[in-house]
């Protein structure tokens, strides 16, 4: 009897928290369906009078113009070469900032907050605006890309390794510490040895990333193959345009590739 | 050897996990802690190598005197000191050699630790596995090796440092009791054969009373009889394992 009641009442708890979980769903729901209002998605006539324009530009774009090509190899490498680069500086400025921002191998808790707010400003500006400063100060071509690049990626790099320093597990960590090591050589022989896989994850992801964004980076001026899209849209050679974006694909799936072995490797 | 000197432990959440304590650990023997869980142990245990810092009182060896008297003289200390950990506290993805040269690094500076440790140092280590009959696994991952196999290479860890002592934490409290028995029979012949003072805490009367040659009973946070081993009978017992009188009071009421 008094069983049974009890049973009811952890099946009423139930019943209360699904519809909770419900409810929250709809409100998500709500939310993003009122997004999509706000930005105009809901206003079917634009779309109909967008056909036209569409089929044109496919109808420029295919087939895609490959005539160019050798012109296109010389950027492609340039805007490879500034991904490989750009992550680097990232990598050997984010090790040293994440150590400082995860509380667990923090000097003090003021140090920690104090990199977190730098690695969140330098996230927040985009890196577009950062490529725009640095061709402002540095001259046109690759070197003011990778700066961007790598500036921006500090914020966010710095912030997932710092995320995976601070999970790792303390118990390799007291084992090192009772061996009479030295704080720095917990950090170098109990913390990055168990984090390396997820920081190589984390490097790898932003190579790849930082294709893309090199490519988008060349339209203000910061080198590499972008700089040649832009030329080719300005002119309004949708057909280049095309063979450009394809020979990008190309390069991200080879990084992709590419990375994905090196993550094999290094699990 | 080493010895506590009215040393209490009042943890940040009000647990007062060590009342005031007073130990004298003999040099070469094989000391055995023995008490139920919560009993004080694990935190009289990590006090030995502050690994626990003492709310009150002093932890001194005959080498340093006070063991906190700075951060050195702490680092020192725990050179000599190898510890053995309840759950090995091994890092998985390292190999067996990589994890027991961490036994190693106190012997170095932090950046010529950095690069790989001088031969000596591996050979110290692959001896320390050696003798734990696990030299032929020294290349496999730690997490591929079974519960035993990773204790042995936790004791061969400590054993690296070519300490003076070694303190284990309940170090077979998570094996079986066939493996836990060869476990506890490496680390005292180990000892032996090194004149190492061990310290190690056990739940197992049993097994106390195999390879204690000293016993130490805990209960409430506090050492509750210190004896030889064929003197641990009922009496010392019933102190460490049956609910104390005050209690059953208590309860009855």
């Amino acid at each position: 009897m008094s069983a049974s009641g009890s049973f009811d009442t952890i099946l009423a708890e139930e019943r209360r928290s699904a519809l909770r979980g419900a409810g929250l769903l709809a409100a998500i729901i709500a939310v993003c369906v009122i997004a999509l209002g706000v930005t105009g998605f809901f206003d079917l006539q634009r779309f109909i009078e967008s056909g036209p324009a569409i089929s044109q530009l496919a109808d420029e774009m295919i087939p895609p113009d490959f005539g160019r090509w050798q012109s296109w190899l010389r950027p492609l490498f340039d805007t490879l070469a500034m991904s490989i680069a750009g992550t680097a500086l990232a990598v050997v400025f984010s090790l040293p900032l994440a150590l400082l921002a995860a509380p667990n191998t923090s000097p003090h808790p003021v140090v920690c907050f104090a990199v977190r707010t730098l690695l969140a400003f330098l996230r927040s500006v985009p890196e577009i605006i950062l490529g725009v400063l640095f061709v402002a100060a540095v001259g046109f071509g690759a070197l003011p890309g990778v700066l961007a690049l790598a500036l921006h990626s500090v914020g966010m790099v710095g912030k997932f390794y710092a995320e995976a320093i601070e999970h790792v597990d303390p118990k390799p960590l007291e084992a090192a510490r009772a061996a009479g090591a030295t704080p720095l050589q917990v950090i170098a022989h109990a913390v990055l040895p168990q984090v390396l896989p997820q920081l190589t994850d984390v490097t790898i992801y932003r190579w790849e990333y930082h294709f893309r964004a090199s490519a988008v980076l060349g339209i203000v001026g910061a080198g590499g193959i972008g700089f040649e899209l832009i030329a080719a849209l300005r002119l309004l050679n949708y057909d280049q345009v095309s063979a450009i974006l394809l020979s990008i694909l190309a390069c991200v799936v080879a990084v992709d590739s590419i990375g994905a072995s090196l993550r094999r490797s290094l699990k | 050897m080493l010895s506590v000197v009215d040393v209490s432990v009042t943890y940040p959440n009000g647990v007062a996990a060590l009342k005031a304590t007073n130990a004298t650990f003999a040099r070469g023997q094989f000391i055995v802690l023995l008490g139920k869980s919560g009993a004080g142990k694990s935190t009289l245990l990590r006090s030995l190598n502050g690994l626990v810092r003492p709310t009150r009182g002093d932890v001194r060896n005959e080498a340093h005197g006070s063991i906190f008297a700075s951060g050195a003289t702490l680092r020192a200390h725990r050179r000599r000191t190898g510890m053995i950990f309840q759950q090995h506290h091994l890092i998985g993805r390292l190999t067996a050699l990589e994890n027991v040269l961490t036994g190693r690094l106190a012997s170095h500076g932090f950046l010529r630790s950095l690069a790989p440790l001088p031969r000596a140092d591996r050979i110290m280590a692959l001896e320390a596995l050696d003798r734990v009959g696990l030299a032929d696994r020294a290349l496999d991952r730690a997490d591929e090796l079974s519960g035993g196999q990773q204790q042995r290479v936790g004791i061969a860890r400590a054993m690296a440092q070519r300490p003076e002592i070694v303190l284990a934490d309940e170090p077979v409290a998570s094996l079986d009791p066939a493996t836990a028995v060869k476990v506890l029979e490496d680390l005292h012949r180990i000892c032996r054969e090194d004149g190492i003072t061990a310290i190690v805490s056990l739940h197992q009367v049993e097994l106390a009373r195999q390879f204690g040659d000293r016993i130490f009973g805990l209960a409430r946070g506090q050492i509750v009889f210190e004896d030889g081993p064929e003197a641990v009978g009922g009496i010392a017992l019933d102190q460490i394992y049956q609910t104390h009188p005050a209690e059953l009071a208590v309860a009855a009421e």
